[in-house]
């Protein structure tokens, strides 16, 4: 199974039933498959006007109880950045997957790149929190697909599934889990009749208000324009502070819920490769053949890449000398890890944003020269 | 009575709306809801409050959806129409009503308006159309007519505007007409008429913007360009009446177009019906 | 052990799809395979090339680093991607094509590929899967049912006997020496 195939059955057995789209390379799979499968599920397909369209449908849906995706690539991803935000502040829940390609502009359409790590963070105007998963496997696209899902319905949020070109477009064999070892967060929509004045309330103990759907017998209204717990516009200062700092505790209280990280022969390790998606295939073999070589090396995989697994690699940085980051870019990631570890540890960088994957090789020499540049020291 | 209109379909406790004084669109958002009333009343037809969803986008005639006791979402710029076609493919029983303007749905929104009327989805869009970008100060429009002042016109517009109605047309929508603040019945009937349609309807309403349109221009107050629309436009009845000649130094209120097409949503239920029974 | 394999030729000749099916083969046959490509905007014609690796564990990095398989179906990709192979690499390429000078003629087999599918299945489109019908004679890779239920999971339906004879026409084009020599043990 192609990894973009993998991307929507996970999706459909998460209970996606609505698609919007605009085809685009490398993510246009994703269109396809869910014009194929979605309708065998009893679920919609649309091919939109243009990428705006996309998300905003996407929205239009799932405000209705629906839940939806859409999938981009770079430019895609760019164009879909204000509905996005509304999503953020409206608290719609929904997936966007971005199968990453080279860039800036049209760039390289069908090269790997992981080159929107930052935008998938700061990509639409404003404060706001974001939720962004990266898979490295066919496999775990799949499984991760899924938890997607369960996160954007739970903190009500749009979450970026972040996926890259090598993973995209790469077959691998899967096993697919039976539907009862899945877990699955059904949308739990809240009734009251007539005219609702406290939708946007949050229930005492919750992170989010309840969920509601148009066309079940209540009414209420939604609006990208800051508001009071009545989901009316507001102008007071106090009230819209509240809500923005809501919005972002929802997330960042709850980032053991949140964040996961692959961790892979980092208890012995003097050394820790952290990369994300596709670039760790490159790693794990590196990592291996360093091994085999003597050295102390270890993987430290961001699964969950926002917000970035800060407390994870704080916990590991006694243990270590020296931290390289690996990443398809000029060094995105890497301004995380240095905020992280800079301070404690020499910090080395190894990217490529050339339209070709990293060997095993360059990272292998990469360890060496950092572990002999110390020694010579 | 008026009154018990505003108890029963608007939200009084956002009132009153922020539209300047001789503004058209409280006219016309108050169309809207008569229509709404008269057909949720009507037991020949099956229009419900519960199943009604009001979508709009940014600018003047946008805040609308917020002052309707509806289901109601208020979207970004330009994409009220692509917000409304998710709404309405995920729940085809849902009745959605799109209210937007001249620059939300014909600028910024144009791609969405002539893709929504190509596809002839089952949504109803109204545009409170006033000729000018009235929330940001007075810009000019693609329905500003050449030759008008604007505040990025300040030696006249040069650029040719659009006829929406025509436009939608164009691109294939089942069902347009034009209305206008002055004429609330004939517009009323119009909106009703939009919304029992099955297919992608759309109502040009004309407003007046005294505030920046008409100073700018020097089309006198609210009074004034209210009575322009009563002189220069004229209800099907009567236009049809006139000669031909006649009828080319006057604007239609009525339809403009009328077709029955194949519905989306109900095109896509017959697909879904064929994939899953293998017929 | 990890067996890297390319597959090149012009795009519309099927090369992506032979290598989907050589990938599905090896999963059905319980090993491990990871297919990628090299995506360009040639859907048809320009270089096109697509990778599958094979292996018993776990494949990590999933881009070929140096072929010890090269498929060409045009003298582009077969001048081109002749560079830069395993020292033990076996070379397919069309008979109509000629071997660059750096390819050991004894490493090459040079087979009518497009001619049989033209000819005796009645199909040029059916090339990939007489390549694919010759790849597993030659390398031994697969056994009839694994590499009949790769094909059988990318074709569409009605068309299974005309694939069936492609793989045979294909298999038919290597001897069993030429199998004895290039056979490939994963």
């Amino acid at each position: 199974m192609q990894g973009n195939e993998a991307c929507v059955e996970g999706a459909i057995a998460a209970g996606m039933r609505f698609y919007a789209g605009y085809p685009i390379t490398p993510s246009t799979e994703i269109a396809e498959q869910c014009a194929l499968r979605l309708p065998q599920v009893g679920g919609r397909f649309i091919q939109m006007e243009d990428e705006l369209a996309s998300m905003a449908a996407v929205l239009g849906a799932s405000a209705t109880g629906v839940k939806a995706m859409t999938a981009t690539s770079g430019p895609g991803f760019s164009l879909k950045q204000e509905n996005i935000g509304y999503g953020c502040l409206a608290e719609i829940p929904c997936v966007v997957v971005d199968v990453q390609r080279s860039g800036p502009s049209t760039g390289l359409p069908t090269s790997p790149s992981q080159g929107d790590y930052m935008q998938a963070r700061w990509g639409t105007h404003g404060d706001h929190p974001v939720i962004a998963l990266t898979p490295s496997s066919v496999q775990e696209t799949y499984r991760l697909i899924i938890r997607a899902f369960n996160l954007s319905e739970k903190y009500r949020t749009p979450v970026i599934f972040l996926m890259d070109e090598i993973v995209g477009h790469m077959r691998e064999g899967v096993t697919l889990p039976r539907p009862d070892e899945l877990i699955i967060n059904k949308r739990h929509i809240s009734y009251h009749d007539g005219a609702n004045k406290q939708c946007y309330a949050v229930p005492e103990g919750k992170f989010v208000p309840a969920m509601k759907a148009f066309g079940q017998g209540e009414r209420y209204n939604i609006t990208g324009l800051a508001h009071d717990v009545s989901g009316f516009p507001t102008n007071n200062n106090a009230v819209a502070g509240a809500l923005y700092t809501r919005l972002m505790e929802k997330i960042g209280r709850n980032l053991d819920d949140i964040v996961r990280v692959e961790e892979y022969m980092l208890d012995d390790a003097d050394t820790a490769v952290v990369c994300f998606g596709g670039t760790a295939r490159a790693v794990m073999s590196a990592v291996e053949q360093a091994r085999a070589e003597g050295m102390k090396v270890g993987m430290f995989r961001p699964v969950t890449v926002w917000p970035f697994p800060e407390a994870q690699l704080r916990a590991r940085l006694p243990g270590l000398k020296r931290v390289l980051m690996v990443e398809h870019n000029y060094g995105q990631m890497l301004l995380e890890v240095q905020r992280v570890a800079a301070e404690r540890l020499p910090v080395g960088f190894l990217g490529r944003i050339d339209g070709t994957v990293i060997p095993p090789a360059d990272i292998l020499n990469k360890l060496r020269e950092m572990e002999g540049r110390e020694n010579a020291q | 009575m008026p009154s018990e209109l505003i108890h029963k379909y608007m939200r009084i406790d956002h009132l009153p709306h922020i539209w300047c004084p001789g503004c058209g669109n409280g006219i016309i958002m108050r169309d809207v809801a008569v229509a709404l009333e008269e057909l949720i009343d009507d037991p020949e037809v099956n229009v419900s409050r519960e199943k009604t969803v009001i979508v709009s986008g940014i600018g003047c005639s946008s805040r609308a959806a917020g002052y309707m006791d509806f289901n109601s979402i208020h979207t970004t710029h330009g994409r009220a129409i692509a917000f409304a076609t998710g709404i309405k493919f995920a729940h085809p029983e849902l009745e959605v009503i799109v209210l937007t303007g001249d620059g939300d749905c014909s600028a910024i929104g144009g791609n969405h308006l002539i893709h929504a009327a190509r596809r002839n989805i089952g949504l109803t869009v109204i545009t409170f159309n006033n000729d000018i970008y009235g929330m940001t100060g007075g810009q000019y429009s693609p329905t500003t007519p050449t030759g008008d002042r604007a505040t990025t016109a300040p030696y006249g517009n040069y650029d040719r505007p659009f006829d929406i109605a025509q436009l939608a047309a164009g691109a294939g929508a089942s069902f347009t007409a034009r209305g206008s603040a002055y004429h609330t019945r004939e517009t009323t009937e119009l909106i009703k008429q939009g919304i029992l349609h099955k297919g992608f309807s759309l109502i040009d309403v004309f407003s007046v913007c005294p505030t920046y349109y008409g100073r700018k221009n020097h089309k006198g107050g609210a009074v004034e360009m209210l009575q322009w629309q009563r002189d220069n436009m004229v209800p099907a009845s009567r236009y049809y009446a006139m000669s031909e000649e006649k009828r080319r130094e006057k604007i239609l209120v009525g339809i403009l177009t009328h077709n029955e097409y194949p519905e989306y949503t109900q095109e896509y239920a017959k697909l879904l019906e064929k994939v899953q029974t293998g017929k | 052990m990890r067996y890297e394999m390319r597959f090149s030729g012009s795009g519309g000749q099927g090369v992506i799809l032979a290598s989907v099916i050589v990938a599905e083969a090896a999963v059905a046959a319980g090993l491990e395979a990871v297919q990628s490509q090299a995506y360009g905007p040639e859907a048809r014609g320009g270089l096109c090339r697509a990778e599958t690796i094979l292996g018993r564990e776990k494949i990590w990095y999933t881009k070929v680093i140096q072929p010890s398989f090269l498929l060409a179906l045009t003298q582009d990709s077969l001048d081109k991607y002749a560079q830069n192979l395993a020292p033990d690499a076996v070379v397919m390429a069309d008979a109509s094509l000629s071997l660059p000078a750096c390819v050991d003629p004894a490493r090459a087999l040079m087979l009518p590929i497009l001619a049989t599918a033209r000819d005796k299945v009645g199909k040029v489109m059916t090339a990939n899967i007489v390549a694919v019908g010759a790849v597993n004679k030659a390398l031994g890779l697969f056994d009839e049912a694994a590499l009949t239920e790769g094909v059988r999971r990318h074709i569409p339906a009605g068309t299974e006997e005309l694939n069936w004879k492609a793989l045979a026409e294909g298999a038919a084009l290597v001897t069993d020496e030429q199998a004895a020599l290039f056979r490939r043990s994963l």
